[in-house]
């Protein structure tokens, strides 16, 4: 469905703007190069060409320190000039549209956008508007899509768990409101996932939500049965107001994942959260510091995730739908293997 | 000017007239004779019709003009040209623009503003409540005086039931009709796509079919209670056209309507964020799709609207839920109704008269049909014409619609308003 857009006339990727769509093939290929970029933050000099001369803008309409500032490292490390702008507090407040506000950005030359939005969709509207040469990364839009979240939940789940295809994952939490499940569901159904579960009441599961490939389970302790990876969802504390659960109280009791809800799963079994977390709302300290916790290396991973994008995306490398593959891979990572060697 | 449309294959269902026959139009743009000619006429005029449908002038219950008010859309001029360029010769106004019509004067100017274009027929429906607040009553007697053929809240929901309750029992003392966008606001709750699959894909808020049904749920009770004649706008769910069958077999006096989009679209035709499928009610699954197709064809949907809502390109690119929803649809209101008829949904008579008297009969005007004496509001369509919509063929200042690259069958090549020609199509 997204596969006009995100791709050029070629089949390569030209915007990242969700997951939905995006192969197995390309997946891996992103996923592979971030592997090639990981070891960079422990250098001395953490910095390759690659970007070098492009200007990449943080156009974030919605605020989120963590992940504008992940973007802005990823991109640093690839020796782009990066403009963080924080439209909500100045252009569209003056009531400029959002096409307006690219346009003006676009006369600056910019060759990268990484969007932010509360809207769903708008990723992919400002994609279509913009000129052959600008790429778009989204970088969060609305309910719908934060793709490099769900790949970089996808390198920390291959990191730790190795091969897809015989893993049982469970997303728990306030699937209804989370583009961050969105994105994960997609990825883990493109990697061929044995078996994927959302876990939530009612009131935040999706209508129709086994219409994107999962088994939905309204009770924890089911949804957890046996599974190897356990996402977690941070839950908006405005939901509450919203009427779809009456008490944090009640929300931990059914559905904070405790030791001993995640017992229920597989003995080795992973915990994962986007971040920011909600001690004692949806996870417990116990869990989210304890042994089976992944929740920081995925902070570390997304930075090496949003390079192999941008690099993929900008650096000349290349990924397809179909073919081309080891090519586009072997290129973008060419900088950093040069380096290894001097 | 008298005329004669000659050669032509006459459908007018209110009289049921289907078969090849000559029109008569008098000096004074009356029907003076269908089939032979009165005697003693003398026609100035002769349109040639061979190959063509002669029909009534199309009917539409529910076609937004923007002005006043929001002229950077559209104008009434700009409207009525496209209307009478697709056939379609009186038109229904909602009263929401700004101001919104809840006064005699208000109707009166919209109606002189249209008619000194001499194009279409213009027919006001009246504010329901002052302002659409919801709050107090309009002044229904005074703007059925100054010549409103309904009352509405348009899109507006009456929030408080009781004054729902009292608006419809005014409405009922005065034996006018009453015309519903039936939806909960609360189930509806911000959202802009229907609850279902698409919109879960999409991350787009919901709203769900149950929204349109408990309001329709509501109406229907106080329209029991009342007795109030009332017509449910643009329904869009199987659902609720079987909650209003039901209420017309119990003898309850409801009508409805459904839009050409609804009969065509599903909320899969939205595809990534596609905002010129941003409708209200939302395009739903294909489920409710073919509900209102049944709907339609065993007639307890009586009229098939354009639900017009011509925009300025600004309005549809935003993200979709900031995205004005609407499409402008005079000018696929016929080709969508003929592509029914290729689908053998419905017979080309009884497509014709969903688009022409069953609407006039819902407000209540003497048109819709041609029999002799009625006023010639005609059109006349070839039915073999295939033609591609572009941007560039649309007269409406409104270029947003879904349907724009999509190849349609039948097109209106002339229309008469009151026995004068006010369309023909460019020669090529």
């Amino acid at each position: 469905m997204n596969q006009g857009l995100q791709f050029d006339d070629t089949g390569r990727l030209r915007h990242l703007l969700t997951t939905e769509g995006l192969s197995r093939q390309t997946i891996v290929e992103i996923l592979d190069t971030a592997e090639s970029f990981i070891s960079m933050g422990e250098r001395e000099i953490k910095k390759i060409p690659l970007l070098r001369g492009k200007t990449v803008v943080n156009l974030f309409f919605e605020s989120s320190t963590r992940t504008r500032t992940t973007f802005e490292i990823a991109a640093k490390r690839l020796s782009a000039d990066v403009i963080n702008l924080n439209v909500s507090a100045s252009s569209t407040s003056k009531g400029e549209t959002l096409l307006d506000t690219i346009r003006n950005l676009e006369a600056m030359h910019t060759d990268l956008f990484v969007v932010r939005h509360a809207e769903s969709g708008a990723a992919h509207m400002i994609a279509r508007h913009v000129p052959a040469h600008v790429r778009i990364i989204n970088a969060g839009d609305g309910r719908h899509a934060h793709p490099t979240q769900g790949l970089l939940d996808m390198f920390t789940i291959r990191r730790h768990k190795g091969a897809f295809e015989k893993l049982k994952v469970a997303i728990v939490g306030d699937i209804l409101h989370s583009r961050v499940a969105r994105s994960q569901i997609h990825a883990l159904k493109a990697l061929g996932v044995a078996e994927l579960r959302v876990v939530a009441p009612k009131t935040l599961m999706p209508t129709a939500v086994e219409k994107l490939g999962v088994r939905p389970y309204t009770r924890m302790e089911e949804g957890l049965e046996g599974v190897d990876v356990v996402m977690m969802l941070r839950l908006q504390r405005e939901r509450m107001q919203g009427a779809y659960i009456p008490s944090e109280h009640e929300y931990f009791n059914l559905y904070g994942l405790t030791p001993a809800k995640l017992s229920l799963a597989a003995k080795d079994a992973i915990v994962m959260h986007p971040g920011p977390m909600n001690r004692g709302l949806e996870i417990d300290s116990a869990v989210a510091d304890g042994p089976q916790s992944v929740i920081l290396p995925q902070v570390t991973y997304g930075i090496a995730v949003r390079m192999a994008v941008m690099a993929l995306i900008m650096g000349g490398a290349s990924t397809s739908r179909e073919s081309g593959m080891r090519d586009s891979a072997s290129k973008a990572r060419a900088p950093t293997e040069r380096k290894k060697r001097k | 000017m008298s005329l004669v449309i000659q050669g032509g294959h006459l459908i007018d269902p209110a009289n049921n007239v289907d078969g090849k026959k000559d029109l008569f139009i008098d000096d004074n743009g009356f029907v003076a004779g269908v089939g032979k000619a009165p005697s003693g006429f003398r026609a100035k005029k002769t349109i040639d019709a061979r190959g063509r449908i002669v029909c009534p002038g199309l009917v539409d219950l529910r076609a937004r003009l923007r002005e006043p008010g929001l002229e950077y859309k559209a104008t009434i001029e700009s409207e009525v040209r496209a209307a009478v360029a697709a056939g379609i010769t009186t038109l229904c106004c909602p009263p929401d623009t700004l101001p919104v019509i809840d006064t005699p004067a208000m109707a009166q100017m919209l109606q002189s503003r249209a008619w000194r274009f001499g194009l279409a027929f213009i027919h006001p429906l009246g504010a329901l409540t002052q302002r659409l607040e919801g709050k107090l009553l309009a002044d229904m007697e005074a703007l059925d005086e100054a010549g409103c053929v309904g009352f509405t809240n348009a899109l507006s929901p009456v929030t408080d039931t009781l004054v729902m309750r009292r608006a419809l029992e005014y409405a009922a003392t005065l034996d006018l009709t009453v015309f519903l966008h039936a939806e909960d606001p609360w189930l509806r709750n911000g959202g802009c796509v229907h609850e279902g699959e698409v919109g879960t894909r999409l991350g787009l808020a919901g709203i769900p079919e149950a929204a349109e049904t408990v309001g329709v749920a509501r109406d229907l009770a106080l329209i029991e209670q009342t007795g109030c004649r009332a017509h449910f706008c643009g329904l869009s769910s199987a659902r609720a056209a079987a909650m209003v069958a039901a209420a017309q077999k119990k003898g309850l006096p409801v009508s409805a309507d459904t839009t050409a989009h609804h009969l065509h679209l599903t909320e899969h035709d939205i595809g990534d964020f596609n905002t010129q499928c941003h409708v209200r009610p939302p395009l739903r699954g294909k489920h409710d799709r073919e509900g209102l197709r049944k709907a339609i064809s065993n007639g307890t949907l009586s009229a098939i609207c354009s639900d017009h809502q011509p925009h300025e390109p600004d309005a549809k690119l935003a993200p979709f839920a900031r995205s004005e929803p609407g499409i402008s649809a005079l000018e696929t209101l016929l080709p969508l109704t003929l592509r029914l008829v290729d689908e053998k949904l419905l017979t080309l008579t009884e497509a014709i008269a969903l688009l022409t008297h069953k609407p006039a009969e819902i407000i209540g005007v003497e048109t819709g049909h041609l029999g002799i004496g009625a006023t010639a509001d005609v059109c006349i369509f070839d039915p073999e014409t295939r033609w591609t919509l572009t941007e560039d063929k649309l007269v409406s200042r409104g270029h947003n619609t879904p349907f724009l690259g999509q190849t349609f069958r039948g097109r209106v090549t002339h229309t008469l308003v009151g026995g004068k020609l006010v369309y023909e199509t460019p020669k090529i």
